[in-house]
């Protein structure tokens, strides 16, 4: 219980970690406060026992736990129950009820504390039955510290029961590990206890000549056969409660992550909306991005913010959508069909059609763009669509780049093929063509590739 | 039918009923509306409307119960199903239960409006996320053994011509717009989407097939 436990408050108060302002000899740290007596957990190591009981006689606190140690060495084990019952009945100074106030309009936690208890009772009864007894007499009265604690872990302050985990943890490390995750410590642990088992059973089973001996054994095994029949179910009620509660605690955390979700982004959002309504274009645009945001959330498991790099084809043009709708604010319908892995090729056709899409984007004037992808077996095409105001292409100068070296020369450099057909208020039609080299076609080919991506 | 199309509208969110109530204003009469599987089913029997627009997900079950159930018993009864679903299985699964066509819930007003004449005239809509499913659907050819013997093989491909069509609805076009761009009339257009349409009910394609069975499962 006095084990030494980092509690940063200890150290806030000066270098002197031995107490302070002591007058007089080293033992006496203060005059007693006078008040009444109050756990300090200021000062705590473990419940704050020590500390208060220190304040409260105006001893020094190390002093009070050198004798508390000697107290619990001396008397086998006998007193640390006390420390514990202390620790559950004296209020915590500030506070006005004590923990165990608290713990006894809690029916689980005291079903659960009856339930440890009579478990070590148990155990210890078991292991009397083959010892000599000297474990049994120090460990006996540690089912009241156990009961003692579970009350307390239940009921305590949050600090409180930090503390009391980390005091915990040590013993944690020792006993089962985490469920799902089957460290190499419990493999050794599990290996060592069926060694143990196996080699008692041999040893009991080749001593024939000591059957005698098994007589009594039988007994016990008789006896705890009727222990486990009387208090079984109840101690696997407890821990059954234990798992529901725990579910519970981890339904809540998801809950509250969900809605933390929610609030930074899509209540921020419909709040920027509610203040742009009067702009139209605006509120599309932020519902646009607040859906996207949300889907790929919700259905492809990516956090807001998160960088991707995209790797297939489909993934690429969701790309150019996503980047065009939020720079220029313009809707992009993308259709896609079918998906493969990108290569040089493709990135060149991603990058053509992010020319034309931008393109559509800022120059036609249209309400929406449409993107459309296939992939085929052996080629790939990717149709960018406006119904703007359109152009017309023999009419554009020679040296006007955009789309001659953006559209047309990327396509051309790599064996594919650029249409352009536009006319004056008509929109205009872009369509990329990419032969994709034979090696490729086995995977598209594949039965019930991916569905096709899209937004509707 | 004569006058303005009667329209039943099944959807569990009532802001979005109402939403699409005030839309569509005169263009048509909605005749009533339903927020889940049991309470549209019992609707549609005795209203008996012309259109039903019917939400993919509804709290006690899929859109497709809802047309299983009405099907036998009122089989005039024409569906449209509506959705802010990605998912192109829950959107087949609708479709091969009967509906004739699929929206997504951002389509414009101007748009549903005309969806939903079509499909009272007994046209079929494709959306142009649904074309996409569809080609992606028919796109890849069959593993060997995963198709069941069809009785009818046509049923399992696309004509080059519905492929054309659906890829052109796929880029947002009209069928006006696909017709002048394809030198056909609208009827052909439209025949050749109703052809689509038939053919994504009844083919025994693995796909489809997979997508159906797992709604059914789930």
């Amino acid at each position: 219980m006095m084990g030494s436990v980092e509690d940063p408050a200890r150290w806030q108060r000066g270098p002197d970690p031995w107490g302070h302002w002591h007058r007089g000899p080293f033992w006496l740290r203060n005059r007693g406060n006078g008040g009444p007596l109050r756990r300090d957990p200021s000062e705590r190591l473990a419940g704050g026992v020590a500390a208060g009981v220190a304040a409260w006689k105006g001893i020094n606190v190390t002093t009070v736990r050198i004798v508390f140690v000697l107290i619990a060495l001396i008397s086998g084990g006998f007193c640390v129950p006390f420390y514990v019952v202390g620790w559950l009945l004296i209020p915590a100074a500030g506070e006005d009820t004590s923990i165990g106030s608290r713990a006894r309009s809690d029916a689980a936690g005291i079903a659960l504390a009856a339930g440890l208890a009579s478990l070590l009772a148990f155990v210890l009864f078991v292991g009397g039955v083959f010892n000599d007894g000297w474990i049994a007499s120090w460990a006996w009265p540690q089912t009241v510290t156990v009961a003692g604690l579970a009350l307390i872990w239940r009921n305590a302050s949050p600090d409180e029961q930090a503390t009391l985990r980390r005091l915990v943890e040590p013993l944690g490390a020792a006993g089962p590990s985490r469920p799902g995750r089957p460290g190499r410590r419990s493999v050794i642990r599990l290996t060592i206890a069926g060694l143990l088992v196996l080699g008692g059973a041999s040893w009991l089973a080749r001593g024939r000549e000591s059957m005698a001996l098994l007589r009594p054994l039988g007994g016990v095994v008789l006896v705890i056969a009727g222990i486990v029949l009387l208090l079984g179910p109840w101690w696997l009620r407890i821990a059954r409660d234990l798992v529901l509660e725990r579910q519970a605690k981890v339904r809540a955390e998801e809950r509250a992550d969900i809605s933390a979700r929610v609030h930074d982004s899509v209540l921020q959002t419909l709040a920027l909306i509610q203040r742009r309504a009067d702009d139209p274009q605006k509120v599309v645009w932020l519902a646009r991005m607040q859906e996207r945001e949300l889907r790929s959330w919700l259905f492809e498991g990516r956090a807001p913010g998160e960088p991707e790099s995209e790797t297939t084809f489909a993934g690429g043009v969701r790309q150019i959508q996503q980047d065009v709708e939020a720079r220029y604010g313009v809707p992009v319908e993308a259709v896609m069909v079918g998906d493969c892995e990108l290569n040089e090729n493709l990135n060149a056709l991603l990058a053509a059609a992010r020319e034309a899409t931008v393109n559509a984007a800022k120059w036609s004037g249209a309400s929406v763009i449409s993107l459309f992808a296939e992939v085929e077996p052996d080629s790939v095409s990717l149709v960018v669509r406006d119904r703007g105001q359109g152009f017309d292409p023999s009419a554009v100068p020679k040296d006007r780049k955009g789309l001659a070296e953006s559209v047309h020369g990327r396509m051309a450099r790599r064996g594919g093929t650029a249409d352009v057909v536009s006319a004056d208020g008509e929109g205009t039609k872009v369509t990329l063509k990419m032969p994709r080299p034979a090696t490729a076609t086995a995977a598209a080919s594949a039965p019930g590739g991916r569905p096709p991506e899209g937004r509707p | 039918m004569s006058g303005v199309p009667r329209v039943v509208l099944v959807d569990d969110h009532g802001l979005f009923r109402s939403g699409v109530r005030a839309e569509l204003g005169r263009q048509v009469e909605v005749v009533g509306e339903a927020d889940d599987v049991q309470p549209a089913i019992d609707l549609i029997a005795s209203v008996r409307p012309d259109v039903v627009l019917l939400d993919v997900h509804l709290p006690g079950g899929g859109g497709q119960d809802v047309i299983e159930a009405i099907k036998p018993v009122c089989p005039e009864v024409r569906f449209l199903a509506l959705s802010a679903s990605d998912a192109p299985e829950d959107v087949i699964a609708v479709i091969r239960a009967g509906a004739r066509g699929y929206v997504t819930k951002t389509i414009s007003t101007l748009e549903l409006t005309d969806a939903i004449r079509r499909v009272a005239a007994g046209d079929a809509v494709f959306s142009h996320r649904l074309a996409g499913f569809v080609l992606d659907a028919f796109a890849a050819s069959p593993a060997p053994g995963s198709v069941k013997p069809s009785f009818d093989p046509e049923l399992d491909q696309l004509t080059s011509r519905e492929r054309e069509v659906l890829r052109l609805i796929a880029q947002g076009y009209t069928y006006k717009e696909i017709a002048r761009e394809l030198y056909i009339s609208v009827k052909t257009v439209e025949s050749h989407v109703s052809s689509v349409l038939r053919k994504l009910q009844l083919s025994s394609r693995h796909q489809l097939t997979r997508w159906a069975a797992e709604r059914r499962l789930t």
